[in-house]
């Protein structure tokens, strides 16, 4: 089980979170502005990378609040964690 | 009589046991194993696919034959005999093939615990408890997990008398003096099963005594540790000659185990057989606690000079270059000879072997470091030439290795070793640095295997055999009952990878993972495919290291405790009254109520006739209540549902939809505006805590500018559904001053008011098409509202009724239930709500609604469906075809979502969606199910008072 960095309650069981896939995918400013294949990109594809990646976690049994955390997909090493929006440890490899 | 004991067992400690029914003398406290092997019992089970008889090889977790059932408490239905604790009136049987769990017998309780610390050590010998003890003593917060019931188990190799003596002379001290540090937690007959990531560490804590208090007699641990040393010792492996499976051949250190440890001596005549010092030694060991030793062989051409002189001086030669070949049975097969003959460096016989009659064949093919748990979290081992065996290379983050389990073999340099690798843990613990990457054994100089001085290589070997060798007869895994002819007929078959190899012969699979049998599995065929130890590999170890009783995982966790159980405030009224109860997400509703003599389809129809024609009342207090709250609130909600919050004005009420980004269905419900700032949404019971988390996503993530606020306040209100022509008259005597009119009081509005004193908001909304007046109140008012609700409708005959009615009501006027209608892949649309999706503004999954697949002609719509046969009620789930019964091909055309016997129809009837169906209004399609193919015509989904008449009374 992995120990997540909640950026408010400090490193809590993955058991306390839901996972909210990658992060930064904002939902798009004008989705009709979109044609049917980019709004489709934007619903049903994401990035699934073997190394680092940023994605969202919700603290469910937490303080409630959804934060980005960095991880490696293989190793499942945390690099660091930052609120919705804020920015969060780039970490390339 | 074979075994003895060459210890008396002392007084006070008497105990006697049971096996197969016989009574046998025990030591308290002692593996059942030493007892069976003290009392001569040499056959203890069979295999698990042939009716060999198997004894005792091992001393612990290794023991691949020695399985037994224990019929005492607590019973086991497979444990193996080495790792039972024995007690007077210990119970126990053979395990013959596979076990079976007992019947009518209550299952042992289970207990979890949680628990951090600074320090993890695992194992208990000599580097265990150096390094627990340096860990201590450098401020850490210890634990110290050990798989046997008392520390200083095992000294790897047990070498010889002398230091055998000095180990244990450094060691008793310090097993005091762990008990002293104030920091430091000892767990006994606690098995690390799993390493995790980021230092999570599962171990089974076995509590035999608590069985008879009715205690938890398992504990399973989580801990969370900083740092973790690995001081798990070693494996010893057995070498695979025919006939290696016979009741009386053990592993080498297993036997001396049992002499020094237990004072138990497993055979009396004995011939010992290995391939490096520590086999010698074991040699020496067994004459000293009293064994004649018919015979030693050495498969080394050069065995070391120590042992091989301090056997000289017991007047015990020393067979080089020689090897077992086979063993011979006597009666029930049980061990009677040992075949030893000249043998090259690949086992291969070069001369005549010469037979020497034994009772016990010692045999040991060296010794694995038991690195399983360092490879749970991605550590890796490399083969090394000089010590015969796969050392760990490189360690997960976090993760260390001291003594045997690092490859150190030698006592002193082990404890050492365990000293330096504790005091590190502990340094890097308490300064907080993240584990990160995985440390490079040979990198880490505390980490790396120490040789005994005076020390002989050991000699790598797998097989022994000669000419007349049967491979069916030379067990690889003695558990799985895997040979040497299985491995050449799954590299026969054409397998070259270990992985397969294991799958194809089961070699590795039993309940003791292989550990006696994995590496000479990869030795043997490195050997056979031409290959090095590190090409073929050993196959990869998974959790749990041993196995774990499913009551242990479940702890408390059962019954009543499974699962949290939500009762309303009227639950107690409702089992008072006979309800029969279901579960709708956690809360238990009442189906329906049936009276003496009814059925439940009697029951819902007198319920339902009660709310069409007169008044019913209903529990909805499970119904999702959310409160979105601020400044930007109406903004927001416009967004989240399909249409337009904005704009209803405050006091009134208004139906929503709302769905995914991809346009599906994900929730409906009435939300009521309080105020400016204030909403209350209502949700599908059920789904409350999918709708909060669904605002809070978009509140926090997309639009954080915005001001609102969420709150799930279901349970804090009570809500009773005051239902039917008579609902007013009801309401009337439970509000007289209020102006309950249908002009006064509007359909969709909401009033703020008292019911009885007591504070209550009461809606004009309907499921049902009836007159309706939702009545919520706070939740501890709930009881005492719903009594007088039902002393106020007596008169009127005011009948309570279920979720079985309520869905059958609503589905008469074709309101969908989400979760019925909807499956996640159907849009507003295509369940008849175009109408609640706004033309004007956006919100989330608009834009999904014209994508193609959304936008497609033939998509499944929302239909009512007549059964032709107006008493027979179809099946919900079953599929909608156009062809009729026996025609093929069939194509899936759609599904029944909800189906009931209709009191105000006097007949059947059901909702579906079906492909086109809206233009399919007048045909007939099938209901598939099971065997049933039953006629229906498509119609309009709603079925009662199209109009909208009834809902003002
Ligand atoms: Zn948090």
């Amino acid at each position: 089980m992995l120990l997540i960095p909640c950026p408010w309650c400090g490193p809590r069981d993955e058991a306390e979170f839901r996972y909210g896939g990658q992060a930064r995918v904002a939902y798009p400013e004008d989705p009709w502005a979109l044609d049917d294949t980019a709004w489709a990109e934007y619903l049903f594809v994401r990035d699934n990378p073997e190394g680092w990646f940023a994605e969202r976690w919700f603290h469910t049994a937490g303080c409630r609040r959804w934060c980005d955390v960095m991880r490696d997909t293989a190793t499942n090493r945390v690099a660091g964690s930052a609120p919705t929006g804020a920015s969060l440890t780039e970490v390339t490899k | 009589m074979t075994g003895f004991r060459s210890v008396p067992v002392p007084a006070g400690s008497e105990a006697t046991v049971s096996f197969n029914g016989r009574e046998l003398a025990a030591r308290a406290g002692e593996p059942l194993a030493a007892t069976l092997l003290a009392n001569g019992v040499r056959t203890v089970a069979s295999g698990v696919y042939t009716d060999r008889p198997r004894g005792i090889v091992g001393l612990g977790t290794e023991e691949p034959c020695g399985y037994v059932r224990v019929d005492s408490p607590p019973i086991e239905s497979m444990a193996q005999a080495t790792r039972v604790e024995t007690h007077d009136g210990l119970c126990a049987r053979s395990l013959n093939g596979y076990a079976r769990l007992p019947e009518g017998e209550e299952a042992p309780r289970g207990d979890r615990v949680w628990a951090h610390c600074d320090v993890l050590v695992v194992g208990a010998g000599p580097a265990g408890i150096a390094a627990a003890t340096a860990a201590a003593r450098a401020g850490a917060r210890v634990i110290l997990a050990c798989d046997a019931p008392q520390p200083g188990g095992g000294l790897a190799g047990e070498w010889d008398a002398a230091e055998g003596t000095a180990a244990r002379e450094w060691q008793e001290p310090r097993i005091a003096a762990l008990r002293d540090e104030p920091e430091l937690r000892l767990l006994t007959r606690t098995t690390v099963t799993g390493l995790y990531d980021h230092g999570e560490v599962v171990a089974l804590e076995r509590r035999p005594h608590a069985a008879a208090s009715g205690g938890a007699v398992h504990r399973l641990w989580h801990i969370r540790a900083g740092r973790t040393v690995l001081a798990t010792g070693s494996c010893e492996r057995p070498i695979v000659f025919e006939g290696n499976d016979r009741p009386g051949v053990m592993l080498a250190g297993a036997a001396v185990g049992y002499a020094r440890r237990h004072g138990v001596l497993a055979g009396q005549r004995a011939v010992v057989f290995g391939c490096h010092d520590e086999a010698l030694w074991a040699a020496v060991a067994l004459h000293e606690a009293g064994a004649t030793i018919v015979a030693v062989a050495d498969a080394r051409p050069a065995p070391g000079p120590a042992p091989v002189a301090a056997l000289y001086e017991r007047g015990i030669g020393v067979l080089t270059a020689s090897g077992v070949t086979r063993t011979t049975g006597g009666s029930g097969g049980v061990l009677s000879a040992a075949t030893v003959a000249p043998i090259d460096s690949d086992g291969n016989a070069t001369g005549e072997g010469r037979s020497f009659p034994c009772d016990l064949l010692a045999v040991s093919g060296g010794h694995d470091p038991a690195t399983a748990l360092a490879a749970h979290s991605g550590g890796r081992k490399r083969w090394s030439p000089e010590h015969a065996a796969f050392l760990p290379d490189q360690t997960p983050p976090g993760v260390r290795l001291a003594g045997a389990a690092a490859g150190t073999r030698n006592p002193a340099a082990a404890r050492d070793q365990g000293e330096r690798v504790g005091h590190a843990a502990a340094v890097e613990a308490l300064a907080h640095e993240s584990a990160t990457d995985g440390a490079e054994v040979a990198d880490d100089g505390a980490a790396a295997p120490v040789v005994g001085s005076g020390h002989t290589p050991p000699m790598a070997l797998w097989t022994v055999a000669d000419a007349r060798t049967d491979e069916r007869r030379a067990f690889v895994d003695l558990h799985r009952d895997a040979t040497l002819a299985d491995i050449r007929d799954a590299i026969g078959a054409g397998m070259t990878s270990i992985e397969h190899i294991k799958r194809y012969t089961t070699i590795g699979t039993g309940p003791d993972q292989g550990r006696t049998s994995g590496v000479p599995a990869t030795g043997i065929v490195a050997g056979l495919l031409d290959r090095t130890m590190d090409e073929v590999g050993g196959t990869g170890s998974r959790p749990p290291w041993v196995p774990i009783p499913l009551t242990a995982v479940a702890g408390r966790e059962l019954g009543e405790l499974f699962d949290p159980a939500r009762r309303t405030p009227m639950h107690d009224w409702h089992v008072a009254q006979g309800a029969v109860f279901e579960d709708v997400g956690q809360w238990k509703r009442p189906r329906y109520f049936p009276r003496e003599g009814e059925d439940m389809r009697a029951a819902l129809q007198r319920e339902c006739r009660a709310a069409r024609e007169s008044v019913g009342a209903l529990d909805a207090s499970t119904l999702g209540k959310i409160m979105v709250e601020g400044r930007d609130a109406g903004t927001f909600l416009d967004r989240i549902y399909a249409n337009n919050f904005s704009t209803l004005r405050p006091g009134r009420c208004r139906y929503g939809v709302m769905c995914t980004a991809d346009g599906m269905v994900l929730d409906d419900g009435v939300a009521v505006r309080l105020s400016d700032t204030q909403y209350m949404c209502t949700t599908t019971s059920g789904n409350a805590d999918t709708v909060r988390a669904w605002l809070e996503e978009w509140a926090q993530t997309e639009w954080p500018e915005l001001c609102v606020h969420i709150t799930d306040v279901t349970d804090h209100w009570a809500t009773i559904s005051v239902v039917g022509p008579r609902s007013r008259d009801v309401m009337a005597r439970l509000a007289p001053r209020e102006d309950l009119s249908a002009e006064g009081f509007a359909f969709m509005t909401y009033r703020d008011t008292t019911v009885l004193g007591v504070p209550a908001r009461i809606l004009r909304v309907s499921f049902t098409g009836e007159l309706t007046f939702e009545v919520n109140v706070p939740a501890w008012y709930g009881r005492a509202i719903w009594e007088a609700v039902m002393a106020a409708g007596h008169p009127y005959g005011i009948t309570p009724y279920g979720t079985e009615g309520m869905h059958l009501l609503r589905a008469e006027k074709g309101f969908i239930v989400v979760g019925h209608e909807t499956d996640g892949t159907v849009t507003p649309v295509d369940v008849g709500l175009g109408w609640a999706v706004s033309k004007r503004k956006d919100f989330v999954g608009k834009r999904s609604l014209w994508r193609p697949d959304t936008a497609r002609e033939d998509r499944q719509q929302l239909v009512g469906l007549m059964p032709e046969d107006g008493d027979h009620v179809v099946a919900e789930g079953a599929q909608l075809v156009a062809e009729r019964p026996g025609s093929v091909p069939v194509s899936m055309q759609g599904h029944v979502t909800s189906s009931y016997l209709s009191p105000a129809l006097g007949r059947s009837f059901a909702l579906g969606l079906l492909s086109q169906g809206r233009e399919r209004h007048g045909d007939r399609v099938y209901a598939v199910h099971l065997d049933e193919a039953v006629p229906v015509t498509v119609t309009d989904p709603v079925f009662y008072d199209k109009e909208g008449s009834r809902r003002d009374g």
